[in-house]
């Protein structure tokens, strides 16, 4: 297995009127699971529709629609906890959480509050080469996504679509492990990269298909190690929760803003409340939501409309066995090739990305491979605005570039111009060498007849190289371009250094 | 436990059931005789028996990941209220 040695990141202080501050942060993860129908209903989850056009009679809550579930969600959550290396409860059931709202018509979320699907587990958050977080999974559950509310569309009315009420999402819940605004966007970033891996979330969040509820406390230094010591949350400040955000950049501004108004709250004699808070991007602050306050009586029961969800262990093992290599084990091996954590990193941060280089690299020079992948293409793609999916160049073209300068056939500078060559016009690259004179000038001959040339041509620069063996160089660069830049440059550098100096 | 008026309100509220002042206290009255029957329960030992959550032994039907239902926004609309351009119009709801 993965033998990862890292130290904790420091915690992020903020210094207040009086003293210093540290952050405690948790995170609910919403994550919609992938899959095309709801998680009880038969309808589409297909985002964009025409409204309530992706809605069942059970979706809209008609009087005698009863849900049946969609075992192919349950494995999707269980094939989640196993990437999050945690265990799976063989028998979870579901709860009613009752609330109203325009977009339920229920009246009640189906979740499981009481008993969730999937317990215990962890998620390795980097921050730096050698640095990392290992943050603590409590559990994740199964529940029903909401519809939407439109409030835009009239001044008076709010308008409800339906097509995303009874979706499936799972709820990821993180013990209070973050210490910081920027390992809390790391957190997200690294769960929606596990998510995506796994395939169980596509991590959408313009569309709100990941969002996240922000736990945030503060405390004096040492009061948490105080609480890891005894899990005694008594040691911790009072927790405002900031609702549904769905960007990282906002996620950590919310934290930072939030921790800030209890600093002041704190300093200036006062208490913070418990209360659940929304952020205002615009304004750059946290405000109450007073009106969730009542509401968040929610009256939990077992829903009566689903016996208890009842798995089998060798179903669950058929899943674990079907797991594909997920980021850390990828980018282990990756390094294990020789790669810088860096490259690694970049490389793994999407599957596909991982793929595509890992099809270049195959039966080739590791490193170089990298370079070409991460700078020539991921440079190129990122001026174009295409995703690795999308590249004109395939990996085997990419490869046959990798070969050709591994070969030595033609210069790294050629290549180059050979890269622009093969992505906007397509064509295999041995074959655009040869057909475009391509090839590397390897044949000393020619190399020193051009070098002869400049040099009877310049013999004041001669004198002053013989001096100054720095300006070998400016040799070096002519004999270069008298050759359309296909000169062996290893070739070139020890004839400039012969004739120079005899 | 004991139910007052004022708890007995908050929980019509919550369920959104217009209760009328002077109704309250029989409300109360009715909760309290249920939570009695409830204590009643408790008195019996359950100490190590699995709840029973049904009376033949089923296991929960599932269905498959297949798209087999929805497409018909007109239905689903049918008994709406109001409803405009597909979507369900309500009294405006702002956060």
């Amino acid at each position: 297995m993965l033998d990862l040695t890292f130290e904790p990141p420091k915690p992020k202080v903020i210094q207040g009127a009086q003293s210093d501050w540290e952050l405690v942060i948790g995170l609910e993860v919403h994550a919609q699971v992938s899959s095309k129908a709801k998680l009880f209903s038969g309808a589409s989850t297909a985002f964009g529709a025409e409204p309530n056009s992706n809605v069942a009679f059970v979706d809209s809550a008609m009087p005698g629609m009863l849900p049946v579930i969609n075992e192919f969600c349950v494995a999707q959550a269980v094939r989640t906890g196993l990437g999050l290396k945690a265990e799976i409860n063989l028998t979870s059931a579901f709860d009613r959480k009752n609330y109203f709202y325009p977009d339920l018509p229920q009246g009640y979320q189906i979740s499981q509050l009481y008993h969730p699907i999937v317990g215990e587990g962890e998620v390795l958050v980097e921050m730096g080469p050698g640095v990392a977080r290992l943050v603590r999974i409590e559990r994740i559950h199964l529940e029903q996504d909401a519809g939407k509310s439109i409030h835009d569309m009239d001044p008076a009315m709010s308008f409800v679509d339906l097509n995303r009420t009874g979706v499936a999402l799972m709820e990821i819940v993180s013990r209070p492990d973050i210490r910081g605004p920027e390992e809390a966007a790391a957190y997200v970033v690294k769960l929606r990269q596990i998510l995506r891996y796994l395939g169980t979330c596509d991590g959408n969040m313009q569309n709100g298909n990941l969002r996240a509820d922000v736990n945030v406390s503060i405390c004096q230094p040492g009061a948490y190690e105080r609480y890891q010591e005894t899990q005694d949350f008594s040691h911790l400040g009072t927790r405002c929760e900031i609702k549904n955000m769905n960007s990282m950049r906002f996620i950590q501004q919310a934290i930072e803003h939030e921790a800030r108004r209890q600093i002041a709250i704190v300093e200036g004699g006062g208490k913070v409340d418990q209360e659940t808070r929304l952020y205002d991007p615009d304004k750059g602050e946290t405000r109450s939501m007073r009106s969730k306050e009542e509401a968040h009586d929610y009256r939990y029961f077992p829903c009566p409309d689903l016996l208890p969800l009842e798995i089998e262990q060798g179903w669950v093992d058929d899943i674990a066995a079907d797991l594909p290599e997920l980021p850390d084990a990828k980018k282990a091996r990756l390094m294990e090739l020789g790669l810088t954590d860096y490259d690694a990193s970049v490389l793994t941060a999407e599957k596909e990305d991982a793929d595509y280089f890992e099809e270049v690299a195959a039966g080739r020079d590791a490193k170089l491979s990298a370079n070409w992948v991460i700078n020539e293409l991921f440079g190129r793609l990122k001026q174009d605005e295409k995703s690795t999916a999308e590249s004109p160049i395939t990996a085997a073209q990419l490869g046959g570039i990798v070969d050709l300068i591994k070969a030595e056939t033609i210069s790294g500078k050629i290549a180059k111009d050979l890269f622009e060559i093969v992505y906007t016009e397509g064509g295999d690259p041995a074959q655009v060498v040869e057909e475009r004179g391509m090839k590397q000038v390897t044949d000393t001959g020619a190399i020193e007849a051009a070098l002869d040339e400049i040099i009877a041509a310049n013999p004041a620069q001669v004198e002053k190289a013989k001096v100054n063996p720095k300006l070998a160089g400016w040799f070096v660069g002519q004999v270069m371009k008298a050759t359309g830049g296909k000169a062996n440059p290893k070739a070139v550098n020890q004839l400039v250094a012969q004739k120079l100096n005899g | 436990m004991s139910i007052d008026d004022k708890t007995a309100a908050h929980v019509a509220k919550l369920a959104r059931i217009k209760v009328e002042e002077d109704a309250l206290p029989a409300l109360a009255q009715e909760f309290n005789n249920i939570l009695g029957f409830i204590e009643q329960l408790n008195e019996v030992d359950v100490e190590g028996v699995e709840p029973m959550v049904s009376v033949t032994p089923m296991r929960l039907k599932r269905r498959a990941d297949e798209v087999t239902d929805g497409g018909m926004p007109e239905r689903i609309l049918a008994n709406a209220p109001d409803a405009r351009e597909g979507f369900f119009a309500v009294p405006k709801v702002v956060e």
